[in-house]
């Protein structure tokens, strides 16, 4: 029945959010704030994991490939697919549910909890759009940027991993990688992102905006964010893999 | 004028407003006092559309709050200025930005005129030059100061003020009962004032409203209060003098 609840006044919650912006220019200026602090502040973290994610794809798969009768392209082939179609969106954004997520769970719930969303009520202003909208539209336009690139620095630790083992040549790599691209991979990796870019964003700003108590009270907002988010993008991982695949 | 009729409000089956019905009057200092738990922050919380009565109506110049859509709610509320207890000023932006906010979001002014009203506000509270302070980096005064410069940024028709006093020492409180004074003088605007601080009441108490138990017990002006011949009233003024 809790989850029912909650499932209620999400829905409710992302409704009551999408109203007409007081001013448009003020919530555009919160955007581009947010579209830096989600973008720009994660890219470090994304390029470490993508290149060692590449990197270690890399090396297991010719671990349990390599064979006389394997070409090293395959190794390739099988590395790129696997970063476009899997590692890149669902692990990166998996961590970016524990980075962004818990952020804006925080950040939302401090708001609540110090009264400065009973204030933003209290001027006029939806509070809920205030707060939330700019976060969900810069979340659903820099994370599937941050896919990209993630899917990009995957291939690179690939090759320099595959070089510096000498287990394939970077144009074996490279080769494996055209062999069998196809541009829906590409695109089925985008709706993804997109997907769980809307889940991070708007999950973490319903756990932070409906936050009652104090400090403690943040800090499970927080981590309810990060776990139901983090559920929320495996279930729709597997349900977008076979609806689309 | 704000009038209230029969609100009740429970929480999880316990009544703490037990329907209480009054009107606050216009360009005056409303105070309303009682004990810890009695039920005037729920009382005020309700009059400003934060929390919604289960019963009852409140009117603000004839306007039915309870019955407005939220597009017509929001319409009132650019005609309140709040200065919450913990004052919440968004912390992340400096006094000026804090101050400058409401005017960003419901003015066409240009950068000069909002400072222009920026520097206005702070000199109503006393507060010139702290423009680019963080909240972080100010006393709790001056917080409670900067959240009412915010409040009147606006041309504003009623200013609450939850527990304006608390945590603040004597003199401090002093300072922030003038201002309120002054400012609802100055303005002509209608003051409503949580307090449990008796010294609040009989400097500035135009009208004084006391909650016991969640039911209004007593309503009267500050010199009346002295001589009130109501129990609990004259106990809660006696627990209040050292």
């Amino acid at each position: 029945m809790l989850l029912f609840y909650h499932f209620g006044k999400y829905l409710l919650f992302l409704k009551g959010m999408f109203t007409k912006p007081e001013k448009f220019r003020v919530y555009w200026e919160r955007t581009l704030h947010e579209m830096s602090n989600i973008g720009i502040g994660s890219l470090a973290i994304v390029a470490i994991i993508a290149i060692f994610q590449g990197a270690v794809t890399t090396l297991q798969i010719a671990y349990q490939l390599i064979s006389p009768l394997v070409a090293n392209p395959v190794i390739g082939s099988i590395v790129s697919d696997s970063s476009i179609l899997e590692l890149a969106p669902t692990i990166t954004c998996l961590v970016l549910a524990g980075k962004v997520g818990s952020h804006i769970a925080s950040e939302i719930g401090t708001m609540r909890v110090t009264e400065q969303i009973d204030a933003l009520e209290i001027m006029g202003i939806n509070s809920a759009g205030f707060v939330a909208l700019p976060k969900i539209i810069a979340g659903i336009v820099m994370v599937p940027m941050l896919i990209i690139i993630s899917i990009f620095l995957s291939n690179v630790g690939g090759i320099i991993a595959g070089q510096a083992s000498g287990i394939l040549t970077p144009d074996e790599f490279i080769q494996g990688a055209r062999d069998t691209f196809r541009t829906f991979n590409l695109i089925f990796s985008l709706i993804k992102a997109f997907t769980y870019a809307f889940i991070i964003t708007s999950v973490s700003c319903y756990y932070g905006y409906y936050t009652e108590g104090g400090a403690l009270e943040v800090g499970t907002s927080s981590t309810r964010a990060v776990v139901y988010s983090a559920v929320l993008i495996l279930f729709s991982d597997y349900l977008l893999s076979q609806l689309l695949l | 004028m704000i009038e209230l009729v029969n609100i009740r409000k429970s929480f999880e089956g316990k009544e703490v407003l037990k329907g209480i019905s009054t009107s606050l009057e216009p360009g005056k200092t409303n105070l309303i006092i009682g004990a810890s738990g009695s039920g005037k922050s729920v009382m005020m919380k309700c009059m400003v559309g934060l929390l919604r009565p289960e019963e009852g109506s409140i009117y603000y110049d004839n306007r039915d709050f309870l019955g407005l859509d939220d597009k017509e709610v929001r319409e009132i509320r650019r005609e309140i200025g709040m200065l919450f207890q913990g004052t919440a000023l968004f912390d992340s932006n400096t006094v000026q930005e804090n101050i400058e906010f409401p005017l960003k979001m419901f003015t066409n002014m240009t950068a000069k005129e909002r400072l222009d009203r920026v520097n206005f506000c702070l000199e109503q509270v006393h507060m010139q030059g702290i423009n680019k302070r963080y909240p972080a980096e100010i006393s709790g005064g001056m917080k409670k100061r900067v959240g009412i410069a915010r409040a009147i940024a606006m041309d504003i028709k009623y200013l609450f003020c939850d527990e304006p006093n608390s945590g603040l020492d004597p003199v401090t409180s002093r300072v922030i009962d003038e201002l309120l004074l002054e400012i609802t003088q100055e303005f002509k605007i209608t003051t409503i004032i949580n307090t449990h601080d008796m010294k609040t009441v009989f400097d500035i108490g135009d009208k004084i409203i006391f909650i016991y138990e969640g039911q209004k017990w007593w309503e009267g002006n500050r010199a009346d209060v002295k001589i009130a011949n109501n129990k609990e009233l004259k106990a809660f003024i006696d627990a209040s003098q050292f």
